[in-house]
């Protein structure tokens, strides 16, 4: 029994930050997340290069077909670096696209463009209900001739204008409908919804009578649930890791902080009240790290705590990082309250991560669903 | 044994912190003489390290251990000594050099609980158990063979001492709560309210997925742990966080439990009274074998290097 990460990973890991110190200082994400799009062309080639566009996607396509433990491990990183762009959203769309895609030519085709990084994909599934349930999505797909016609909304798409292909989920009667559609669509309209964390970039979605061919369905009812909730798993492992490592920073920098800062005298790290809430963080860090890492390895065997592992992962992490964001800027006081202190980047990186895939609430539902609605007693 | 409900060990003392300290400073002929009983349960240990005036800030102690030819005499006494009242053996934190800086007087004997002189009295615990004692040493005779470690060298002892309790506790805890939780998911299945059954009620099942949660993550802390010391042979400070993690978790589960249980379980009779006892025994978690707030300044002085603040 091993709960460590592999000599390899470490590797893997260590060329990550490394990567990501010299190509991504703070002052590249301030200067990347003042863009309109978040997207740093010269950054995101680095990226691929690092294989990063792929990192999971099958060898025949192009990727490093490498398992969930070593996405966490890099997507760490990035949540270390706080690094902005259209990973993460790629990631989750090009997991789908894998999952859900069949045989079709132009998905093949769009997952070797993905793993090279030429093109990019992101997935529309939240609605104004703001219910990230599959099973609840309303945006209506109707037959009609020559494929289908979406009408309705979705909101807080990550990257939407920086896609060449958007994976929509959406409903046609009883069904969970997946489609793949180009931003240039007639009839979609697409504005820009900025949130509290400029590091990530959101769109709402306006379907107007948007209508797709068939060959653009990727997969529809229980098939389509499964390639989705399957995604949506894997970006939820992928961003409780980038939590981590958000949460490692703020740790690091308040103690850094605590150590230098003085006051009557002393490192005001050596006063109780200081140390305790530093403390707390390391507490709540080393055990959203643990959930995060075992959910990323228990997905990737196929173990039977899968699926528990996911939201157990997700709901400590959403409520740890509030909570170890907080604390760091209790630490810092003054000036970790300023635009000009790096600690609001991570702060609100953290923040918006805390509802992204569901939040606490959410996921403890499903949690409490999973041990408490199949007894019989 | 934790999983199925077994009795809790009277060795536990023995095999978590006293048999870890042996092999890790002992003598082989110490190794030889108290390993296998402290396994096969045939010894059971207590651990002498508590005074009245010697608590978090242990390294005050003044129970004295004055040598007299191939002996020491002991005189003193200990507070909260588990398992006393039918321990064979106790390890015992003694000053044996009252004119060093505190720190550098202490010595580790390993004393036989029959030796003359030695008197235990039973201390009950707001839960209404006594499981712990105050020990009274009176002029025991203890042969200078029985040092464990070196003389005035009992403080890194005591250390390795700690650190070995609080990592080991771990696995045998989680199968108890485990059980806490199971047996309360079952309440909440019978028990309804306001014509639902309890397990229906979003706020219950809320509470209910974050305990649930919260002793999960316990467990995969733990194993981290253990892997950390089946690579390097040393629990670290991370130890630490285990029992501030366990002993916190717990005081919330047992709360949460009372919550959703209702008034009817502080009834001595609701459920042979489990929950009240799990609840008022609870508090004292976060105060034995460690303060939360000693356990915070450990892992804030010693996990993240921050100064000393006494």
């Amino acid at each position: 029994m091993d709960f460590d990460l592999s000599e390899t990973q470490r590797m893997m890991q260590q060329a990550a930050r490394t990567f990501l110190r010299d190509q991504c200082p703070a002052d590249r994400v301030r200067k990347i997340m003042e863009t309109e799009t978040g997207l740093d062309e010269e950054l995101w080639r680095g990226m691929a290069q690092q294989g990063w566009c792929g990192m999971t996607l099958p060898e025949r396509v192009g990727g490093l077909e490498l398992g969930l433990v070593e996405l966490a491990a890099v997507a760490e990183e990035l949540g270390r670096a706080c690094a902005p762009g259209p990973l993460l959203s790629n990631l989750w769309a090009a997991t789908l696209l894998e999952k859900a895609g069949g045989d079709r030519e132009w998905v093949a085709s769009l997952l070797a463009d993905i793993a090279a990084g030429s093109r990019r994909t992101t997935v529309a599934l939240l609605e104004p209900s703001a219910d990230w349930e599959a099973g609840r999505v309303t945006l209506a797909a109707e037959p009609v001739e020559g494929g289908l016609r979406l009408s309705g909304k979705k909101t807080l798409v990550g990257d939407a204008a920086t896609a060449e292909m958007i994976l929509c989920a959406a409903r046609h009667g009883s069904d969970l409908v997946l489609l793949g559609i180009p931003p240039a669509a007639q009839g979609l309209r697409i504005t820009s919804a900025p949130t509290i964390d400029a590091t990530r970039k959101f769109y709402d979605l306006d379907f107007d009578g948007v209508v797709l061919p068939a060959s653009h369905v990727l997969a529809q009812g229980s098939p389509a649930e499964k390639a989705l909730r399957g995604a949506t798993d894997v970006a939820t492992i992928a961003l409780c890791a980038e939590m981590v490592g958000g949460m490692q920073w703020v740790l690091d920098t308040a103690v850094e902080y605590a150590k230098t800062r003085k006051q009557f005298d002393r490192p005001i790290g050596s006063f109780q009240a200081v140390q305790h809430q530093c403390a707390d963080m390391l507490l709540m860090l080393e055990s959203a790290r643990s959930a995060s890492y075992f959910a990323a390895w228990a997905l990737s065997e196929k173990d039977a705590a899968a699926e528990g592992a996911v939201s157990i992962a997700k709901a400590y992490c959403s409520d740890a990082a509030r909570e170890v964001g907080n604390r760091g800027i209790q630490v810092h006081g003054g000036i970790g309250f300023t635009w000009e202190h790096d600690l609001h980047l991570y702060y609100k990186r953290l923040k918006s991560a805390e509802t992204m895939f569901g939040d606490a609430t959410f996921h403890r539902e499903r949690l409490a669903s999973q041990l408490l609605d199949a007894k019989t007693v | 044994m934790a999983r199925v409900g077994a009795p809790e060990p009277i060795g536990v003392i023995g095999v978590s912190l006293v048999g870890p300290t042996i092999i890790a400073v002992g003598t082989d002929a110490q190794k030889q003489r108290y390993l296998a009983p402290i396994l096969s349960g045939k010894e059971v240990w207590c651990q002498g390290f508590s005074e009245p005036n010697a608590g978090s800030d242990l390294a005050s102690l003044g129970t004295a251990a004055v040598r007299d030819g191939d002996d020491f005499i002991i005189n003193g006494q200990k507070i909260w000594t588990s398992f006393a009242h039918f321990a064979d053996f106790c390890l015992l934190l003694v000053r044996t050099n009252p004119a060093a800086p505190k720190h550098q007087g202490i010595t580790c004997l390993l004393v036989d609980m029959h030796t003359p002189g030695i008197e235990v009295r039973p201390l009950r615990m707001m839960s209404g158990d006594a499981a712990f004692n105050e020990v009274f040493f009176t002029d025991v005779r203890v042969p200078a063979t029985q040092l464990l470690g070196q003389v005035d060298q009992g403080w890194r002892v005591a250390i390795t001492a700690l650190m070995n309790e609080r990592a080991n506790l771990g696995a045998g805890l989680y199968a108890m709560f485990r059980r806490s939780l199971d047996s309360l998911i079952r309440h909440t299945g019978r028990i309804h309210r306001r014509g639902r059954p309890l397990r229906e009620d979003p706020l219950v099942r809320q509470k209910l997925a974050q305990i649930h949660l919260e002793l999960e993550i316990f467990r995969l802390n733990n194993l981290r742990a253990l892997t950390t010391i089946n690579k390097t042979g040393i629990p670290g400070p991370e130890g630490s966080i285990q029992k501030l993690y366990w002993s916190e978790f717990n005081q919330r589960m047992t709360r949460a439990a009372m919550e959703i249980l209702g008034p009817l379980a502080q009834r001595h009779d609701f459920d042979s009274g489990r929950w009240a006892y799990a609840y008022l025994r609870s508090r004292g978690n976060t105060i034995e074998a460690g303060t939360s707030e000693i356990q915070r300044n450990i892992l804030a002085q010693r996990v993240l290097d921050l100064p000393k603040s006494y």
